[in-house]
């Protein structure tokens, strides 16, 4: 991946980024979403669609509530599409490296993001005295600082990821010699797992809730049978 | 009655504050929360108090409106809808409309999360990736989902600054209407229905990408080509109770990190 590959990544991290939380929370940044156009600039939108069901699925559990932290998934599928769709090698391998940088990028994208609801407390608490006078300019310098430093999060965090993990993952799949068929099929049930708890997590306590979970996989089962 | 009198905002303001609204989290703090991103919304309206931008009104308003709020960042539309309303029309004392601030709070956070973190976006997810099981493509999927998901979110802003604009003050009787109270209701049973739907059909789309020995044997089982996902399924439901059981205490995703991580580190070593 050459420099400029990693940029135009990193770009689109950086927007995609953006949509996590400050503007304009569209959901663009949802990893089927987000893993897709990373696999569309990188020349295979079917692929990025794949790496994105697989990080969807272990992005459901993540509900972006307020002050809570959690896996910062809109950069984190950026990386994850661009490392699948820019392997050299078995695309089984590639596809559990490119989950593992996800899910790391995931992570400390959590983490940037704490930082940067840091950040923007410091810089408010030192505009209080403006802010008391309602001043409107320090209002929007406010509201286009924290989109400013989110865009500048963004596009470090993807490109730090990229750089890192591109030359990494390469050796990984060199070097690698797992079955691919377990591989993915581990993959699968650890992604169906997630997803599955998380929607059970989320909506058992409804009326009849557990039922239409059951309804619905004996439909899904077969439909399957009668393929 | 008092509804019908309510004079609409002007289309012009109503479009800032709209698509200020957008960026309501931009500066999202620790200390303040939405409360900088709320003033910053409300602040189009305000222009409209006796002196315009240099008078008095305004900066004391606007100072008001930067205090500190927590909500829903799309139900957040619905107190700056009622707080630029109260500030404009309803000539209440400061201090009521600072109670009045305090008192959305807590409704705005609870009803949104509930409708959209834990209903609208797992809804409009797992009817992506039922899609996808079915075999759409990757403009299908994704379009299907944006198209859907956004219809639901840029409808909920428009109504809640609709809705909290024509309300004012009383806009907390508004937060009963129905697709508010019984709304996530409906939803938490779609998701779990999708969730059982999507789930096999997803994960066979999946497992058909690539050639899998496995599943040639299981073509000659009772359950044919798909007893790999079924068996499967099985594994994931294990895995899935395991974690249900653990609520609270462990987050799916790091069980998944590690999996993966073990998995890498055996796809290297051996």
């Amino acid at each position: 991946m050459t420099i400029t590959t990693i940029l135009l990544f990193a770009l689109l991290g950086a927007v995609l980024g953006l949509d996590v939380v400050s503007f304009p929370q569209a959901m663009l940044s949802r990893p089927i979403v987000a893993s897709t156009l990373a696999g569309t600039l990188g020349g295979s939108a079917s692929d990025g669609l794949l790496a994105g069901v697989f990080l969807e699925m272990m992005a459901l559990e993540t509900l972006p509530v307020g002050a809570s932290r959690y896996p910062e998934w809109g950069t984190a599928s950026v990386v994850g599409g661009a490392l699948y769709v820019s392997r050299k090698g078995d695309a089984t391998s590639a596809l559990l490296f490119a989950m593992l940088g996800a899910m790391i990028t995931a992570w400390v994208g959590g983490w940037s993001m704490y930082a940067l609801r840091r950040l923007n407390g410091r810089w408010t608490k030192r505009a209080l005295p403006a802010l008391e006078a309602g001043d409107a300019s320090v209002v929007t310098w406010l509201q286009m600082r924290g989109i400013g430093a989110d865009l500048l999060r963004g596009f470090v965090l993807t490109a730090l990821a990229l750089a890192l993990l591109v030359p990494l993952t390469a050796i990984a799949i060199a070097n690698g010699s797992g079955d691919s068929a377990t591989i993915r099929a581990v993959l699968v049930a650890v992604a169906a797992s997630i997803a599955g708890s998380a929607a059970w997590k989320l909506s058992h306590g409804s009326r009849h809730g557990p039922w239409f979970f059951v309804g619905g996989l004996a439909i899904g089962c077969a439909m399957l049978l009668h393929a | 009655m008092e509804n019908q009198t309510v004079r609409p905002l002007p289309l012009l303001t109503a479009s800032r504050m709209f698509i200020r609204m957008l960026a309501v989290q931009s500066s999202w703090n620790y200390e303040t929360m939405l409360g900088t991103g709320i003033g910053f919304s409300v602040e189009p309206a305000l222009r409209a108090l006796p002196g315009g931008r240099s008078g008095r009104p305004y900066h004391e308003a606007l100072a008001r409106e930067t205090h500190y709020f927590n909500a829903h960042p799309y139900l957040a539309a619905v107190a700056v809808g009622a707080l630029a309303r109260v500030e404009l029309d309803e000539s209440l004392p400061p201090a009521q409309i600072e109670r009045f601030r305090i008192a959305l709070c807590g409704p705005l956070g609870s009803v949104g999360d509930r409708l959209v973190w834990a209903g609208w976006l797992p809804f409009t997810v797992l009817v992506a990736l039922l899609a996808y099981g079915l075999g759409a493509g990757p403009v299908l999927v994704v379009t299907l989902f944006l198209v859907l998901y956004n219809a639901g979110h840029f409808g909920l802003r428009a109504w809640g600054l609709h809705t909290g604009w024509t309300h004012g003050k009383r806009v907390a009787g508004s937060l009963a209407t129905p697709f508010l109270r019984r709304g996530p209701e409906y939803l938490a049973r779609a998701v779990m229905g999708l969730c059982g739907l999507a789930l096999p059909l997803a994960a066979a789309r999946i497992l058909g990408r690539s050639p899998m020995p496995i599943a040639d044997e299981a073509r000659r089982t009772v359950l044919g080509p798909h007893a790999l996902v079924f068996f499967l399924l099985a594994m994931a439901a294990l895995l899935g109770l395991a974690l249900v059981k653990l609520h609270g205490r462990v987050d799916g995703w790091r069980v998944a990190l590690l999996i993966v991580v073990l998995l890498a580190l055996h796809s290297v070593a051996s």
